[in-house]
């Protein structure tokens, strides 16, 4: 320590000439101490340059504290800067107002039923399969189905109730049957009945979503095959003010309704329908679409909710489209279509009860 | 589009005198004259105003450096040399926050200063270690050999301010203290 004492001494020039003098003697006679002293003052000026250092950093801070640093912004920046520098500092609040704007917005658009409106306008096509309501069916329909079976007792009609029902008809005489997809998508089990009440189950061999074709086959071992089929299938479209008519089940029994084709164009413009102005309703959905001469020109699929009387029919051709796609091997044997019309010249009353037996019922469990 | 600055500055001589005699009127015209210019440059630049406060408190580190230590030679105008290390400063940055690949716009001529601002690096790093060490050593020490060795203050002051009974026994804890210092301060720079 008392060493430390003379070398600090030393350096701040505390010592007299003489003890100067001799202390400098020393040094040049003894590295170690010479090395002691360069150290010693290096690590010295080391703390000092810290301390200087540090005094002219605090001093720039209080000369920077009197700057009005926006003014000098101001005057050096360009404007187009200015606005970019205050964009960048309040963007985040911006961004913070306009997502609550967005928000507001939209939570009022909720709580005013903006939206259930827009999904009504939306679904304004409405498809023509029916709900067979289980409470109304439970007591009388069961009743009803027990009767049948006791009447004939080798009809296996299910005992509960159909959850959906659409109708479908004959493609030909041997058992395949077409409706709609959306009759039967979702489908645990597909019965179709006939007008004679005779229920036969059925498999959906095909679907083709995207024209909302389904094609049946029945498989009941029950089935006996059909006369051949009374109507052929146009292939080509059909004009504008062409009288049509169908048959359906929207009820239990068989619906006749008449109407002529509309337009050449279904829901919102789709071209692989026809609009037909025909009444038609829950359960239709499925059915066939005839022309005067008892061609098959289109199959009902659903009616607009706003347009009055405005149904909507899947084109032929269409029809055949999809047919014409089945896998091979979905088919047992090549599906053939009826060519021969035998309905041309008949009168409605009698199309009307020649048709009767190829269509039928789907219902759906 | 920059806009030219137009502001009074000291003389480049005044600025070297001021700085060798600590003048505080002095550095504060040179932050006054010279500060707006570096905003600008920093602030173009994609930095923000408190960036630009640092790379130019810098700047004025290292002009104070190498003006103390003698070998600044008034080859350029003060402003130029300023310029430049701040320039060369902001580049560095930038590169660290690889906003910026190395270009920048420039509104002053600039000198090569890279052989500065290494000198200034290095001298940063012992900055810090020493105020690491300073932080590590603790109270009363700390004080102590600041107040001796940076304030210049006489024994006799700090003994009176530490209460201690004679001026030996703090000499005493003086030279502990540094003991201790440079133990902190060599060992961290291992």
């Amino acid at each position: 320590m008392e060493l430390t004492e003379q070398i600090e001494a030393y350096l701040r020039g505390e010592m007299t000439a003489e003890e100067s003098a001799a202390f400098e003697r020393m040094r040049a006679s003894d590295p170690v101490l010479d090395q002691r002293v360069v150290a010693h003052e290096s690590f010295i000026r080391q703390i000092k340059t810290y301390g200087e250092r540090r005094k002219l950093v605090s001093e720039m801070n209080a000369i920077h504290e009197q700057l009005d640093v926006n003014a000098l912004k101001a005057e050096v920046l360009p404007v187009s800067t200015m606005v970019r520098i205050l964009w960048n500092k309040y963007r985040i609040n911006a961004a913070v107002a306009a997502s609550v704007a967005v928000l507001a917005v939209f939570a009022t658009l909720f709580s005013t039923g903006f939206f259930a409106k827009t999904s009504a306008i939306a679904s304004d096509n409405i498809a023509l399969r029916r709900e067979m309501s289980r409470e109304i069916n439970t007591k009388v329909q069961r009743s009803q189905n027990e009767i049948l079976k006791n009447i004939k007792a080798n009809t296996k009609a299910p005992v509960d109730p159909a959850i959906f029902g659409g109708t479908g008809f004959a493609l030909t005489a041997d058992g395949y049957v077409v409706t709609n997809y959306h009759v039967v998508k979702d489908a645990d089990s597909v019965y179709i009945q006939n007008t004679d009440g005779e229920s036969y189950r059925a498999a959906t061999i095909y679907s083709y979503p995207a024209y909302d074709i389904a094609v049946l086959k029945i498989t009941d071992p029950a089935f006996k095959t059909l006369k051949p089929l009374p109507y052929t299938f146009k292939k080509t479209t059909s004009d504008l003010g062409e009288d049509v008519f169908t048959y359906g089940f929207p009820k239990d029994e068989l619906v006749f309704s008449k109407g002529y084709l509309s337009s050449r164009t279904g829901h919102s413009g789709d071209t692989t329908e026809y609009q037909v102005d025909i009444s038609v309703n829950p359960g239709n959905s499925g059915g066939p679409l005839l022309d005067g001469k008892g061609n098959i020109i289109g199959v009902i699929k659903g009616k607009s909710s706003r347009t009055e009387g405005a149904s909507f029919a899947i084109k032929s051709g269409y029809l055949l489209e999809a047919i014409a796609s089945i896998p091979k091997d979905s088919l047992g044997e090549k599906l053939v279509l009826n060519r021969k019309n035998t309905l041309s010249n008949l009168s409605r009353k009698d199309q009307i009860k020649k048709i009767e037996d190829y269509i039928y019922m789907v219902k759906v469990y | 589009m920059s806009r030219e600055i137009k502001r009074s500055e000291p003389t480049d001589s005044e600025v070297i005198l001021g700085i060798l005699n600590g003048s505080k009127d002095v550095l504060e015209r040179l932050y006054k004259a010279y500060f707006p210019m570096i905003l600008q440059l920093v602030v173009m630049n994609n930095g923000t105003e408190d960036e630009a406060k640092d790379v130019f408190q810098e700047s004025v580190i290292v002009l104070y450096d190498k003006v103390q230590s003698g070998n600044f030679e008034l080859s350029s105008k003060l402003k130029t040399f300023i310029y430049s290390v701040c320039r060369r400063l902001w580049l560095k940055r930038l590169t660290y926050k690889s906003r910026n690949s190395g270009s920048i716009q420039d509104y002053e001529e600039t000198l090569p200063v890279e052989e500065d601002i290494e000198q200034h690096e290095e001298k940063d790093r012992l900055f810090k270690q020493m105020e690491t060490a300073l932080v590590h050593l603790g109270e009363p020490c700390r004080t102590i050999i600041e107040d001796y060795y940076i304030n210049n203050k006489s024994m006799q002051e700090i003994c009176v301010k530490f209460g201690y009974t004679n001026a030996d026994n703090a000499k005493n804890q003086k030279y502990k203290c540094l003991q201790r210092l440079k133990k902190i301060f060599f060992s961290d720079s291992k």
